[in-house]
């Protein structure tokens, strides 16, 4: 039975747990509250009482049970090997089905605002933004500043909302002239929504590489916001409409640029429509070819060296969980950045430590986001670079609001937005 | 139940955001790592950020006569920190702060929270080290380790907690605070009360300030790794290591079980038909390690190992202690239950003691697996089982039991760095008979009349 259906699913996980608190080692929430239950071990032991009948599952419950970065920081620090990713997905999903969408409907409301936000300044463009959002000039993104508080504070540092979508700015197959390949990218909603420029990028380089791209119109959330928080009939909806988007237009590979996205695709998609007859085939059919790009870029198709053009960056990596630890993917990102002419990698002081976005997280708990990111920020600050890369979108955006917040002079990329800058670069120097 | 008005004191005192009542909060404080232990919530959880916001959390207590349970980061292996009368359970993590470096002393000045780890990087900074380090350096608190008089790895030739305690401030059950011991190495002013806190299991005083001893850094280290098809040649190999008077800072045995568990784990590279490994770390000056590391390689062999790995650089170093590492991870995750003990006995009765825990292994058919510090005796057999199953649960307390016997028949003690907490009270007489618990009980009736502090633990109350 799927973590997603029932807590009881997870017992055997938790009778792993020996309470030995290696967690609070590196437990980013833990670090900051000093208390027990923002730990793995005292949310373990929550669920356990729950399951033992000692405790029910009450609004409070649930509260606890988004105390989690859902960073995997635990899992990786466990002597016992207990996957506390599946036992913090089973307790939130535990928590919808005793309480509804209740215990977290402040997510789900903010997330809900949040996409209505998108929809309706997608709708008005620049009209909305000089409404909600307050530009900030910055020499190289186009960054804003919530105006008004809806409930997520104003200190957070947002990007602009692209003028028009990824999807709709891009044909739905990018043709190139000698095809080895045929890849279809899965961008997800911050690509598409706000980073195109990392959108674009993974496209050059496919591109570049004699890939074919095609980008299913069809194609909508990964549905990740909704699992991780319990809401397993949204995220299951999901699936299935990515699931069909993409076998409509079929590819020889698929490829992300976010770890969300690759987790649904390789992981979570599976496992959340194992018991249905006819998704189930189709979500492991996906998920033996899906790829993150940089991971595609090193194992698959090895990208071309030649043609790279010079690009002069100090450069950190910040490796975001769910790439690092959830699809342990860390060596490619940084060998793709060493590859490049010009550039230099410097590493920061614990560059797999959570940067605090989390999704939903830095919504529901923005103090505790900033203060996870603040020691982050700082660690970044240390290396004396002038661009922090990164493999994810939503990893972006916090790093983005942290240096922006802290005033230092730091450009947040995609470590592909790099490559792609190499390739243009090589172009304009054969030139 | 506690009293309204206690937690509205507290609260006056502490602030509302450090006074925690809600229930999904309280039962995260209801255990520590100590395994199948009953739990028990407390009434209110309090983060206090001084000596005198301690001091006055131990006068409203008093005033009401409410239980207090100090606790650091809930690690211990003997149920020092669990509520078992509820009552108010005090975390000292808030008090977290390095309050000064005196490189001229050699002394790092802490507050209890402060873990390990964290002193340790600090201390590097400076070159120098705090040498204890339990298995749990990245997690415990200076408070707890201090409080328990942790050991580690390195007992061998750096000793222990209590070995680098230089001076504590205390909270007493009455809420007067007190200093004692400092900077000076010697002190013989009154008596050694910061040797009686230091291991008291937060029973007698809470700590709030502690003056350690940091040494410099030894220069290099290097390991040797020895296999044994023999577990007396590896208790002779420890003898003679140290009858040549080397004194290495580790010297870990793993015995048939672990080897085994151990290897399918990590693939080390360790002989699965072995009955022992040794693996022995010399550290100091480039030249002194050079020579005693050839010597150990020597003895060694002389002493009959089957084989001799001497790791020639770090990264072989790392493999090596790869194992080693992995032996409690291995272990845990066989079953789902671990009960970790640390009898100790004289280090010449290494071997004796191996066979002993082999053989109750045997007797109650049970899974138990030894490794442990060789160099200093202390042992730790591991028993693997699932606290789910109470028949198997009857034989490991059995079991136990008889592992304490065996310990102190060998001139052992009952524990040598986790311990006595609710865990081993009950077997206290057997190592220092009725007049010894009846003495324990004098100093902490001096100290706390009223059993406010940490109660039910080390001392019973008739
Ligand atoms: C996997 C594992 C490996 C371990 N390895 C070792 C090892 O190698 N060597 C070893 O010696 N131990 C080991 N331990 C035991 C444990 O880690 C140590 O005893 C540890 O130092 C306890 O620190 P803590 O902060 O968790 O203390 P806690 O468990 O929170 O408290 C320990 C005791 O101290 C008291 N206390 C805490 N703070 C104060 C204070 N400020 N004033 C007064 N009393 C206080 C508590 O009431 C309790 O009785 C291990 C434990 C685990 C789980
Ligand atoms: S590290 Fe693993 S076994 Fe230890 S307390 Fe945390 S979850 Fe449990
Ligand atoms: S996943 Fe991360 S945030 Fe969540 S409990 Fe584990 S270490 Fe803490």
């Amino acid at each position: 039975m799927s973590v997603y259906d029932s807590l009881d699913s997870i017992n055997e996980e938790l009778h792993k747990c020996m309470k030995c608190g290696n967690c609070q080692a590196v437990c980013p929430i833990y670090k900051e509250t000093r208390q027990e239950v923002g730990v793995a071990r005292g949310k373990i032991s929550l669920a356990e009482f729950i399951l033992s009948g000692e405790a029910e599952m009450t609004e409070g419950m649930a509260e606890r049970f988004s105390l989690c970065t859902t960073c995997m920081a635990c899992n990786q620090n466990c002597p016992c090997g207990v996957r506390f990713d599946k036992i913090i997905l089973a307790a939130r999903a535990e928590a919808v089905r005793k309480k509804g969408l209740h215990p977290v409907k402040k997510i789900a409301f903010t997330a809900l605002k949040m996409q209505r936000l998108f929809d309706f300044g997608m709708k008005t463009g620049s009209v909305f933004q000089g409404v909600a959002l307050k530009h900030l000039p910055h020499k190289s993104d186009r960054l804003a500043r919530m105006r008004f508080d809806i409930g997520i504070g104003t200190e957070k540092v947002f990007p602009m909302l692209a003028k028009r979508p990824l999807r709709s700015e891009l044909p739905e197959v990018v043709k190139v002239k000698n095809p080895k390949m045929r890849v279809a990218f899965f961008t997800g909603c911050m690509i598409n929504y706000f980073y195109t420029d990392i959108g674009k990028a993974v496209v050059e380089v496919l591109t570049e590489n004699d890939i074919e791209v095609v980008i299913p119109r069809g194609q909508g959330c990964c549905g990740i916001p909704a699992s991780v928080n319990g809401d397993t009939v949204s995220a299951r909806a999901l699936a299935r409409r990515n699931l069909r988007a993409f076998e409509r237009l079929g590819a020889d590979a698929l490829v992300v640029a976010c770890s969300s996205g690759g987790t649904a695709w390789k992981h979570v998609f599976m496992e959340l429509l194992e018991n249905d007859p006819e998704f189930s085939t189709l979500a492991k059919k996906w998920s033996e070819k899906s790829y993150d790009i940089s991971e595609f870029l090193i194992h698959k198709v090895p990208f071309k060296k030649e043609g790279l053009g010079r690009v002069d960056r100090k450069v950190t990596y910040h490796d975001p969980c769910h790439l690092n630890r959830g699809q342990g993917i860390n060596k490619e990102p940084r060998e793709i950045l060493k590859s490049i002419p010009g550039v230099e990698l410097i590493e920061m002081k614990e560059p797999g430590r959570c940067c605090g976005m989390a999704g939903s997280f830095s919504l529901v708990h923005p103090d505790l986001s900033v203060k996870i990111s603040d020691r982050k920020i700082a660690d970044i600050s240390q290396t004396q670079t002038n661009t922090v890369a990164t493999g994810c979108p939503a990893c972006r955006l916090q790093l983005q609001s942290g240096v922006e917040n802290a005033g230092i002079q730091e450009q947040v990329m995609h470590t592909v937005q790099i490559l792609a800058e190499s390739y243009r670069a090589g172009k304009k120097g054969s030139k | 139940m506690l009293a309204r008005e206690v937690v509205e004191e507290l609260i006056q005192v502490l602030g509302r955001e450090n006074v925690l009542t809600e229930q999904e909060d309280l039962l995260t404080y209801a255990y520590d790592a100590t395994a199948a232990l009953k739990h028990q919530k407390p009434d209110v959880v309090v983060s206090p950020i001084s000596t005198e916001q301690v001091a006055e959390v131990v006068k409203i207590a008093q005033r009401h006569q409410v239980p207090i349970y100090p606790r650091g980061s809930g690690t211990n292996l003997s149920g020092g920190t669990v509520p078992i009368q509820g009552g108010i359970v005090l975390s000292m993590l808030n008090l977290n702060k390095i309050l000064e470096f005196d490189q001229d002393n050699l002394t790092a000045t802490v507050q209890p929270g402060v873990i390990i780890q964290t002193l340790n990087d600090e201390a590097a900074k400076h070159g120098l080290i705090y040498p204890p380090d339990p298995g749990t350096v990245t997690t415990a608190t200076m408070g707890g380790s201090v409080s328990e008089c942790s050991g580690g790895l390195r007992g061998l030739k750096y000793g222990v907690t209590k070995h680098y305690i230089m001076g504590l401030t205390i909270v007493l059950a009455n809420g007067k605070v007190i200093r004692w011991g400092g900077k000076t190495v010697k002190n013989v002013t009154g008596y050694d009360l910061v040797a009686l806190f230091t291991g008291a299991e937060g029973t007698l005083g809470i700590i709030t300030e502690m003056i350690v001893k940091l040494i410099p850094a030894p220069e290099t280290r290097k390991s040797v790794l020895g296999v044994f098809d023999n577990l007396d040649k590896a208790g002779n190999a420890i003898a003679a290591i140290i009858r040549n008077k080397i004194i290495p800072a580790t010297l870990e045995i793993m015995d048939n079980v672990t080897i085994q568990t151990v290897e399918h784990f990590v693939h080390a590279g360790l002989p699965l038909n072995a009955e022992a490994v040794l693996l022995c770390e010399v550290d100091g000056y480039k030249e002194v390690v050079e020579r005693e590391s050839v010597l150990v390689e020597r003895i060694l062999q002389e002493e009959g190992a089957v084989e001799v790995k001497v790791a020639k650089n770090d990264q072989e170093r790392d493999l090596l202690w790869l194992a080693r590492r992995s032996a409690l991870p291995a272990l845990a995750q066989k079953r789902p239950t671990t009960v970790l003990e640390d009898a100790t006995v004289p280090r010449s009765k290494i071997p004796d003691m191996l066979k002993i825990v082999r053989k109750i292994a045997d007797k109650y058919n049970l899974q138990i697996a030894t490794f442990g510090h060789a160099g200093d005796g202390n042992l730790h057999p591991t028993i693997l089982t699932d606290v789910r199953d109470e028949d198997e649960m009857k034989r490991v307390h059995l079991a136990v039991d008889e592992i304490f016997h065996g310990a102190i028949a060998l001139g052992g003690t009952l524990s040598g760095e986790h311990g006595i907490g609710v865990a081993k009270m009950d077997f206290l007489s057997l190592e220092f008979g009725e007049a010894g618990v009846e003495a324990l009980k004098a100093i902490k009736e001096a100290l706390d009349p009223n059993y406010m502090l940490n109660p039910g633990k080390i001392v019973r109350r008739d």
